[in-house]
């Protein structure tokens, strides 16, 4: 089983993370940026943040042989805070970089004025860039997010078909498939959507635009879910080719509208033990501990 | 590494590459010769050079294999100055960090962008450590700098064939060789290996 999962935080994530994922068929993701937990009090702190996706996190995910793209964006949360605000100004020098493949995480937090304003700048920025958005829904008050954040879209330079809608769940769907979106299942331990949940929702909406993703970050979060939703689909009843498509070919085909999608990366020198018995992985050429081991 | 020329990527790019390549080299050019024309009117600062988007996007245009090659030609091509580098290597992806640091040589001919060579070096990004560690730090990096250099090599696993001059610099380096001598003892005592190129080094270091 191949799995691209199209919405993962590594930065918060361990090295035992990759060699999980890897064994259990991740070989791509792409790392949207969002909140870290703590609130960021300037641009510059936005700065090294996506400095980090742009580099030493895809360096990271290399070393275990899993192609590393981001999304980049001020995230809704923090578009409220007006010391941030001076990233939306940046971004473009940086939507230019070869790993960037969307704008994002971008939408509603608290569905704010401040909010209207970052989520209507960016969908501008994604369609100057050649680039789609993911767009989340809010975690509270979701089905009047969607319907708020559908009508913003409307109003948008950007298609739908260049959008990605995601923590979707029962109650949002249907809106969100009628307005011709890409549809996202972020599969938690406790909260959003669980495997059996999405499954169900497969059975009666399709596969067609459907991605599914872990979302896995600082917090409770599982960054196996997309595997074992691919599990779960097989045990329904669904083929092969089913899980293919959800888990590997609609993020690739989402994703690859940036004309960025880079898949090729080598294996790690003995797969789910990337440092290997007799020395350290290679990546162009070169392997790479950490100084000091 | 020796930049390829424009002839010889010519030979390794498709015909949609190369004529990208032609249009971003001409943008190069008239960027430089726009910054030698006296009046000449400066961009706004809110807008990205052209030359400079087609320095981002060398990968995807030309491909990630010669993007190393693709930006140095046009870093040259735009007589990139130190500010320019600077900025560019602050602003960039990991990719172009490494253009950067591998046109230093041909691009700043006084030791005055070792700040560059510096924050790579800090780094364990090993992209970066194997495109700081070329003619220019050889040339210009201090004694102390450069020995932390290579024992970060070791500690990294980069093949020392990527430290330029490594046999002219370490040689008679009485203070490298205790340290390759020290970190052997280190490893030893860990039960774990000693990388072949540790004692290759400390021969090196241990010629008169």
């Amino acid at each position: 089983m191949r799995i691209f999962d199209p919405h993962i935080h590594m930065t918060s994530r361990t090295t035992d993370d990759y060699e999980a994922m890897y064994a259990a068929g991740v070989r791509a993701l792409v790392e949207p940026s969002f909140w870290l937990g703590q609130p960021r009090t300037s641009p510059a702190s936005f700065f090294d943040y996506f400095d980090a996706l742009l580099g030493w996190e895809p360096f990271r995910a290399a070393q275990h042989g899993i192609a590393h793209h981001c999304a980049l964006a001020l995230n809704p949360k923090e578009a409220n805070d007006p010391r941030c605000t001076p990233v939306l100004d940046a971004l473009p020098r940086y939507l230019v970089k070869d790993s960037v493949v969307a704008v994002g995480e971008i939408g509603y937090d608290s569905m704010t004025p401040a909010e209207d304003t970052a989520l209507a700048a960016q969908l501008q920025l994604a369609a100057d860039h050649g680039l789609p958005a993911l767009v989340h829904t809010p975690h509270r008050d979701k089905l009047a997010g969607l319907h708020r954040t559908l009508d913003v879209l409307r109003e948008s330079a950007l298609p739908p078909d260049r959008v990605l809608l995601d923590h979707l769940n029962e109650t949002t769907v249907k809106p969100a498939a009628d307005s011709g979106c890409w549809l996202g299942f972020s599969v938690y331990p406790d909260t959003k959507m669980d495997e059996d949940r999405v499954v169900a929702v497969l059975k009666t909406h399709g596969l067609a635009r459907t991605l599914v993703n872990s979302a896995a970050d600082w917090g409770r979060s599982d960054p196996l879910k997309t595997r074992r939703v691919g599990d779960a689909m097989l045990a329904a009843g669904f083929a092969d080719a089913d899980v293919d498509q959800v888990l590997w070919r609609n993020p690739v085909e989402f994703y690859g509208l940036s004309g960025r999608l880079r898949l090729d990366v080598p294996p790690p020198q003995t797969p789910g033990d990337p440092r290997g018995v007799g020395g350290p992985p290679l990546h162009e050429g070169n392997s790479i501990l950490r100084g000091g081991e | 590494m020796t930049p390829l020329t424009r002839t010889e990527l010519d030979g390794l790019l498709d015909g949609a590459a190369r004529a990208w390549l032609d249009d971003a080299l001409a943008e190069a050019a008239s960027h430089a010769a726009a910054r030698t024309t006296a009046g000449a009117p400066p961009s706004p600062p809110s807008r990205i050079p052209p030359w400079e988007v087609r320095f981002a996007a060398a990968g995807r245009c030309c491909s990630p294999e010669h993007a190393d090659a693709v930006r140095t030609l046009l870093l040259h091509e735009a007589r990139a100055d130190l500010k320019t580098l600077t900025r560019l290597y602050r602003q960039g992806a990991a990719a172009e960090r490494r253009a950067v640091l591998l046109s230093l040589p041909r691009l700043v001919d006084s030791s005055a962008a070792l700040p560059l060579v510096d924050d790579a070096l800090r780094t364990n990004d090993t992209r970066l450590l194997t495109a700081a560690l070329g003619p220019y730090a050889a040339a210009h990096l201090d004694s102390h700098s450069w020995r932390q250099a290579v024992l970060k090599c070791l500690f990294t696993g980069v093949p020392l064939d990527h430290v330029h001059q490594l046999a002219v610099r370490a040689r008679g380096d009485a203070e490298l060789a205790r340290m390759l001598t020290d970190y052997a003892a280190e490893r030893t005592a860990a039960g774990r290996p000693v990388p072949p190129d540790v004692h290759r080094a400390l021969a090196l270091a241990e010629e008169d």
